[in-house]
């Protein structure tokens, strides 16, 4: 039945001198950062590994444990260890999916643990650590898992046949239990445990042929979900430890502001209230539970040293920007020579500042003590948090103890590591445990912001209008350099910046792409956030491509298959995402307009088309949106239509709402009332459609929201014949006239909500 | 001193009457099923019943509940609109992260319990105040009508009904 054969060389071999072999990969090319000191440190591994031994031992020593993914005890079910974290992205179900297919077990018969801080066994080797990120989960683990799963299959299956005396291939394995029919024996994993914990390493292990797969490919619900419904899952700000108390936080509101003085008569007089730490920009107040905490906080005058943002606004950053991508040096990411003849158009656009806003606000809980540092928070970066841990305390590496939990969401929020350092320092200055929970108002004024961007795109048209070469030049700040400065190119090019620009799926000849390196002021930090490079780049891109459509009088979906003829994958998901909303079905209504979206990003292909309506008063009505994505194999289809849905959805959230705006220094918004986000009477219906196909397994958790913004800026000009060149969508220029104003919003308005608080 | 009672169970607490439900719930009794999203009354990752009706417990001080029932999502599966609420969200496969989806099953019950067939105006109405950053919301409105019809509404896009791990 299986004719894949496996050997312990891995299955993409990654060559560090050419980055670019890894072009469509995403975040994956920008945390390659290996710097040029040679071969990755970090990588899972099918077998055991040197670190694996304190790692089983840390996890009840149990009799079988293979591989850093596979615990089998003497009895209970197998317990699978998940090297990616979990935010919403399905990734525990396709990991176990991924384990148990070779494994043979069923998923109803595993338990799920989280990993501990370890880049050596749960190290992603495209990004040089354990770190969730980049849509990179599956592409990372889909061979290696698998493989796991076979070794440890292998191990049990041989412990059987030693002990019957049989040949290990008149065996078979099915739900966790070993079975030879010839004698009608059978023992079970838990049974065979000891033994198979007492044998060599297979070499060589066979894995299923896809034909057979009884998991991979179908859809499946989530490992996650039971006890998610029953409230029972813990999160991170669920922990609770005797002893421990609770506290928040308020950062200086300015970037860059430090603490001058903070008056706390008043608040250590409160009940409930235990004490009040300061850090050099921070005050926390710690309480018996949070209101007490937060009362405390209301309670505290604290005077704020502004320092050098105390006069910075929005406009400021804005027009600098625009000046850099007007007239500054750039780094040269791509160059094909000379540009052609022929007639240039030329666009400006801007993509906003954008917040997280995670449904779980930041938080962690850490107790140290002289000899020892516990932590317990959702983190995207285990490894990374720990390092950080260790250094604030002065003590090894060793002797932290991170407990990582279930993450109420991470959209790239969680790959950073502030307010686990925050918590660290805070709880350094007291002997009990810290639990340190952020206000939302804190949550929103102290995220690692989406950087804003201004970029200039360009194209050269031929006499049928039909582009031979087009120019980028793109404003930003760089995550990158701060994340992780040894993945910066050569000539401090950040490859994320240009992301789905320097290659794009269209048969355009020529191009010129750079980016002008636009640090924010000292204390502004930028982040990644869901979809990162792509998600502006693609506003961009597509938006321009429509506006091209439209110069060239030709329908935007005929003008983009006159492009595609050289790309059968990028064809494949245009024709599908067409057909399935059938784009030349019948007339729309007035002001009703399809926009389509076209793209590569993340190893994926995938075509988004959005239906709006946009009223007489401007209103933006979503009515439909129809995505068609080709990720080569797929491993869970729920997911991949779950993640689709998902993704879209917050990147239109961000394109009609979301933007972080800035007055004296600080963020204005400050929580959900003024940093607007979507909600499920503005949500429409998504559909997922898949190419189906047995290409590798591309990326997920991000192509969703890369592809939503420029869709529905084309949906918009569709139906208004307004070019939005700027996020998040301006109401205000989508008026139809004056006159309308002053007549009712909508028909469509629904009736006063009911206050239900 | 407040006595409350709690999914059938009375608890005494002491701590001043201001106090939001949230957090006696999470901090003081335990039950951290109840979730802390934004303080005030955006978000309803913090809803719970009281006495069948959906409230914003971040923004309810203790000292206004009385002898109100409470009921948390830890024991809303006890009743008939919650069980099949839960039993639709495990058969539609609607969570992600699922930080929000406490409140959201705490919104849905209490819809489903006053409007046994919702239309889709009902679903925008009763739970257009919960806020879902993963977006899950085209699952959460078919989990809602499978709850009430007890009909397939899973989006058949990509695939069949999910099969496998939950129970």
């Amino acid at each position: 039945m299986s004719t894949e054969s496996f050997t312990q060389a891995p299955a993409e071999t990654i060559d560090l001198q050419r980055r670019n072999v890894l072009k469509s990969s995403g975040l994956a090319i920008a945390f390659l950062w290996l710097g040029g000191t040679g071969a990755a440190s970090a990588m899972m591994s099918a077998r055991r590994q040197p670190a694996d031994t304190a790692a089983a031992m840390a996890d009840g020593n149990p009799p079988f444990a293979p591989n850093a993914f596979i615990r089998i005890d003497s009895e209970g079910p197998v317990r699978l260890v998940m090297p990616s974290v979990e935010m919403g992205q399905g990734i525990y179900t396709g990991c176990c999916m991924l384990l148990a297919e070779e494994l043979g077990v069923g998923l109803d018969q595993i338990k799920v643990e989280h990993s501990p801080p370890s880049d050596d066994l749960y190290g992603i080797p495209a990004l040089g650590g354990q770190i969730t990120g980049g849509s990179t989960s599956t592409r990372a683990t889909w061979s290696v898992l698998r493989e796991a799963g076979a070794v440890a299959r292998s191990m049990l299956v041989s412990a059987a046949a030693v002990q019957w005396h049989v040949d290990p291939s008149t065996c078979t394995v099915d739900r966790g239990v070993v079975h030879h029919a010839k004698s009608g024996r059978s023992a079970t994993f838990n049974q065979l445990a000891d033994v198979a914990g007492r044998l060599p390493m297979p070499e060589k292990v066979q894995l299923t042929d896809p034909k057979d797969f009884q998991l991979i490919g179908k859809p499946i619900r989530r490992v996650d979900a039971a006890d998610k419904v029953k409230g029972a899952t813990q999160f991170g700000i669920d922990v609770r430890v005797p002893g421990m108390k609770v506290a928040t936080v308020m950062a200086c509101p300015t970037f860059a502001g430090k603490l001058a003085s903070i008056d706390d008569k008043a608040a250590r007089k409160l009940p409930g209230v235990v004490d009040v730490l300061r850090l050099d920009n921070a005050v926390a107040v710690v309480g018996e539970h949070f209101w007490a905490a937060k009362k405390g906080m209301e309670a505290l005058v604290i005077d704020w040293n502004l320092g050098v943002n105390a006069n910075l606004t929005t406009q400021q950053l804005q027009d600098a920007m625009a000046d850099s991508a007007r007239n500054g040096k750039g780094i040269v990411a791509r160059d094909d020579g000379e540009r052609p003849q022929g007639t240039l158009v030329q666009s400006e656009y801007q993509s906003p500042m954008l917040a997280h806003a995670t449904m779980e606000p930041m938080n962690c809980t850490v107790h140290v003590t002289h000899d020892q540092c516990e932590i317990w928070t959702g983190t995207q970066v285990p490894m990374r948090a720990a390092q950080e841990a260790a250094k604030i305390t002065g003590l090894p590496i060793e002797k932290i103890v991170l407990h990582n939990q279930y993450l109420g969401g991470g959209f790239g929020r969680r790959l950073e590591t502030d307010w686990v350092e925050q918590a660290v320092a805070f709880a350094k200055q007291v002997p009990y445990p810290l639990k340190l929970v952020w206000t939302r108002e804190e949550d929103i004024r102290q995220d690692h912001m989406r950087p804003m961007y201004h970029d200039v795109i360009s194209a050269v048209l031929d006499a049928e209008g039909r582009p031979v070469w087009y120019g980028y030049r793109t404003s930003g700040g760089s995550v990158l350099a701060r994340f992780a400065p040894g993945a910066m190119g050569k000539d401090g090019l950040d490859s994320d910046a240009v992301e789905c620009v320097v290659e794009i799926p269209y048969d355009i000849p020529k191009a010129h792409v750079e980016w002008m390196r636009h640090d924010m002021p000292p204390g502004f930090i930028v982040g990644w956030w869901r979809g990162v490079g792509p998600t502006h780049n693609l506003f961009v891109v597509e938006s321009f491509i429509d506006e091209l459509a439209h110069h060239a009088n030709k329908d935007p979906l005929e003008f983009r298959r006159s492009l595609l003829q050289k790309n059968a994958r990028a064809m494949g998901v245009l024709n599908l995402a067409a057909e399935k909303i059938g784009w030349n079905s019948q007339p729309l209504p007035a002001r009703v307009g399809r926009g389509i979206a076209l793209a590569e990003p993340f190893g994926s292909h995938v075509c988004l088309i959005v239906e709006t309506e946009v009223t007489p008063q401007g209103e933006v009505r979503l009515r439909k949106a129809v995505a068609a994505i080709d990720v080569g194999i797929a491993v869970n289809t729920s997911s991949i239509e779950a993640q689709v849905q998902g993704g879209v959805l917050f990147g239109l959230s961000a394109a009609l709402y979301s933007e972080l705006t800035i007055k004296n220094g600080a963020v204005e918004q400050s929580n959900f009332n003024n940093y607007r986000v979507l909600r499920i009477n503005e949500a429409p219906l998504v559909e997922v459609h898949r190419v189906v196909n047995a290409e590798p397994p591309g990326g997920l958790g991000e192509v969703g929201t890369a592809i939503a913004a420029p869709a529905l800026a084309n949906a918009i000009f569709a139906a208004t014949g307004v070019r939005l060149y700027k996020l998040p969508v301006d109401r205000h220029v989508l008026v139809q006239s004056p006159e309308v104003l002053k007549s009712v919003v909508s028909a469509a308005a629904r009736e006063e909500r009911r206050d239900i608080a | 001193m407040v006595s409350l009672s709690v999914n059938g169970q009375s608890y005494p607490v002491d701590v001043p009457d201001d106090m939001p439900l949230l957090w006696v719930l999470r901090d003081v009794i335990g039950l951290t099923g109840t979730k802390f999203g934004c303080g005030i009354a955006q978000c309803g990752a913090c809803t719970v019943h009281l006495d069948g009706q959906a409230v914003r417990s971040c923004v309810l001080p203790v000292g206004n509940i009385g002898n109100r029932a409470i009921t948390t999502i830890e024991a809303v599966g006890n009743t008939p609109a919650g069980q099949k609420i839960q039993q639709a969200w495990l058969d539609v496969d609607v969570v992600q992260c699922g930080y929000c989806q406490s409140g959201q099953i705490m919104a849905a019950a209490a819809l489903l319990a006053h409007t046994p067939h919702p239309s889709d105006d009902d679903i925008d109405t009763a739970m257009s105040g919960n806020i879902c950053r993963c977006a899950t919301y085209v699952r959460i409105r078919a989990a809602i009508k499978q709850a009430a019809t007890g009909k397939l509404e899973i989006l058949q896009t990509i695939g069949s009904t999910p099969e496998g791990a939950a129970p």
